[in-house]
């Protein structure tokens, strides 16, 4: 069925949250307010929003290492993850995440992986638990090029694919591993045809195209719910800024040039312009949009501004479910 | 295999109380679930009953991919019980196991729970060379997160193995595969062992010998040849390294003064090293004798009997250890 009205503008309100967040991300560690690594998904959108949007509420997801826009396409709310960023009490994550780990149970987000790969096999288990448990969800599993290289992500594909496990397999190819090139580590074209290895579907889809994303993850999603099995799907995309926010690279490994090119075809300013074009939303309407994400986006920097640090203490706290005689020392 | 009815308590192998123990919470708990290398054969040989076959995933040779599909699994409800075959295959799956496993509850400031349990067998004495013969719980017990336990008899292995089922964090149970087909009194029925709690083996009040897994047979056997000396020795069985019964094991040396400790891991940063180190900060001033440690030498073990079998804690090793306490 294809989107309404509604959900297409959901969708880009999805891809500009994510933006605007970012984008404020961004602000806030230059100010020296975010500590430790920041990397950022601004050029994303696409492949994040439009795979999100295809999944249900309860429905899981498993992101990476780059991974502020999964949590907040699957619906978190801003200020705790912006709070985790700040390394405050109040963060969703209480401080012992930050960028790398915005999980979010509340809305499915179970997990992101600091380790590249790391959480494929995890994203396999949610699915065989969807399977065994018969509660229909799916999980979608983002990954990067650089993780299709990991033993990881071939055991966890043959793994799924094996046990015919509900879980969509979701690359956001941005072309490089740090400063990497893709093409130049990766023995195949396309990393969607290593699907042919698992004998499962492997597509490729424009990245930069949120409809376009949403509407395979959406086949992918239904075919994982009627039981037939996982999915690879390759988005091919561009992050804009650097591996990491605040990293110094010495050396061009990607020219200027390209960067721009990619920024001709931003995944925000295509849906916005197809949106007004196809007469599904006014102009003013997608500013008042965006103004409204901003606002929310301001208080959510407020919020985690005004939350406390956490006491030294609750370094010692989660260690376990059940605390153990004499605890953590 | 003898299964001898002896009141509600009965003589069975350490191997069918590792399955009494699958049987029974499998049956127990839905949400239990098996993953591992070959396990399809325990229905079919009628080790299990055939109806588990649905929750028994006979997993490809990926160990890395397998383990975390359990955490995977254990994040969203199940609580699966993965088979990593023998011990050192869990290197093949450290990330899995201590990054993801181990982290997780505390990375997400306690929104998931991962009751998760590993088990690894170890084997050695068996001419198996460096890559199957590892003793590596001292590595894990390094990873905070992770609970530890090291089962010596098979009333253990059954209570341990269905208290880690049933407790809401990993779990790694380091069997010693020198035990698999030795036999114990077992009760019947429903049967736990809580996980932190020590057993006293036996009794006495001039050395503690702490020994670690398989290594309970040679201290018992010190422990009998000592008494016909007149030294009176208490042997205690820590059961589990994390979290470690550290009441048990200083209570005792408080009253003899002296400690031995017996590991079959590797010698440097052993559980006999961080017990040692325990007992030096927290009971200083009860030693009346330097704390003996008994363990592996710092060598791969190697592929000849000749080259092997002297490595491992012997029985003259903990009566020379003993007696130079003296």
């Amino acid at each position: 069925m294809p989107p309404t009205d509604t959900e297409r503008i959901a969708l880009l309100r999805s891809e500009l949250a994510i933006r605007v967040f970012e984008e404020a991300v961004k602000k806030q560690f230059a100010a020296g307010l975010i500590p430790g690594s920041v990397h950022l998904s601004i050029g994303h959108e696409a492949a994040i929003a439009g795979g999100c949007a295809a999944l249900a509420t309860d429905d899981y997801v498993i992101g990476t290492h780059r991974s502020h826009g999964h949590p907040i396409a699957k619906g978190a709310d801003f200020g705790p993850l912006m709070a985790e960023l700040m390394g405050r009490v109040d963060g969703v994550c209480k401080g012992k995440g930050g960028s790398m780990h915005l999980t979010d149970h509340s809305v499915g987000v179970m997990g992101e992986s600091g380790i590249v790969g790391g959480g494929l096999p995890l994203a396999a288990g949610a699915g065989l638990s969807a399977k065994v448990l018969g509660n229909g969800r799916v999980c979608l599993c983002f990954f990067g090029d650089g993780a299709s290289n990991e033993g990881s992500f071939h055991e966890s594909l043959n793994l799924a694919a094996i046990w015919q496990l509900p879980v969509i397999y979701l690359c956001e190819n941005n072309l490089y591993g740090a400063t990497t090139p893709a093409r130049s580590v990766i023995a195949v074209e396309d990393i969607a045809d290593r699907a042919a290895s698992y004998a499962i579907p492997g597509v490729v889809v424009d990245g930069q195209d949120a409809e376009a994303v949403y509407a395979v993850v959406a086949e992918a999603v239904e075919r994982a719910r009627r039981g037939d099995g996982p999915s690879l799907i390759e988005a091919k995309t561009y992050r804009y800024g650097e591996h990491a926010e605040g990293l110094i690279i010495p050396v061009t490994y990607r020219d200027e040039s390209e960067v721009e090119e990619w920024k001709l075809r931003d995944p925000v300013a295509i849906l916005r312009a197809r949106l007004i074009g196809d007469g599904v939303l006014r102009e003013d309407a997608a500013e008042a949009l965006e103004a409204e994400l901003r606002q929310q986006v301001a208080e959510a920097v407020a919020f985690a501004k005004n939350s406390p640090l956490p006491e030294p203490e609750a370094a010692f706290d989660d260690v376990y479910s059940n605390p153990i005689a004499g605890g953590a020392r | 295999m003898s299964s001898e009815q002896n009141g509600n308590v009965r003589n069975i192998s350490y191997f069918q109380a590792i399955f009494e123990a699958h049987q029974e919470e499998m049956s127990r708990d839905e949400r239990v679930v098996m993953i591992g290398e070959d396990i399809s054969l325990y229905t079919k040989a009628g080790i299990l009953d055939a109806g588990l076959e649905q929750r028994i995933f006979s997993a490809p040779i990926s160990e890395n991919g397998f383990c975390g599909m359990g955490v995977g699994a254990a994040l969203t409800g199940l609580r699966p019980v993965v088979d990593l075959t023998i011990a050192s295959f869990l290197y093949l799956a450290m990330d899995q196991i201590v990054n993801q496993a181990a982290k997780i509850r505390y990375m997400t400031g306690g929104q998931a729970t991962i009751p998760i349990v590993f088990r690894a067998s170890m084997w050695h004495e068996g001419s198996n060379a460096g890559h199957h013969s590892d003793r590596p719980y001292p590595m894990l017990m390094n990873a905070p997160g992770l609970k530890i336990v090291v089962p010596a008899t098979p009333a253990d292995v059954k209570g341990l193995i269905k208290s880690a089922i049933r407790d809401d964090d990993p779990v790694v149970v380091f069997e010693d595969n020198s035990l698999w087909f030795q036999s114990g009194p077992v009760p019947e029925g429903e049967h736990l062992t809580p996980l932190g709690v020590a057993a006293t083996r036996r009794p006495g009040d001039d050395v503690t010998l702490v020994a670690i897994g398989g290594a309970q047979k040679v201290a018992l056997e010190a422990a009998a040849v000592l008494a016909d000396e007149g030294c009176s020795v208490e042997v205690i069985d820590p059961r589990s390294l994390v979290p470690l019964d550290r009441p048990a094991i200083l209570g005792s040396l408080e009253r003899t003064g002296r400690l031995v400790i017996v590991d079959p891991a590797n010698r440097t940063c052993s559980a006999a090293s961080e017990i040692a180190a325990i007992a030096a900060e927290e009971a200083f001033h009860s030693l009346k004798a330097p704390i003996a440690r008994i363990t592996t030498p710092d060598v791969p073990i190697p592929f000849s009997p000749s080259l092997e079998d002297p490595l491992y804690p012997a029985t003259t090793d903990i009566l020379d250890a003993v007696r130079k306490l003296q």
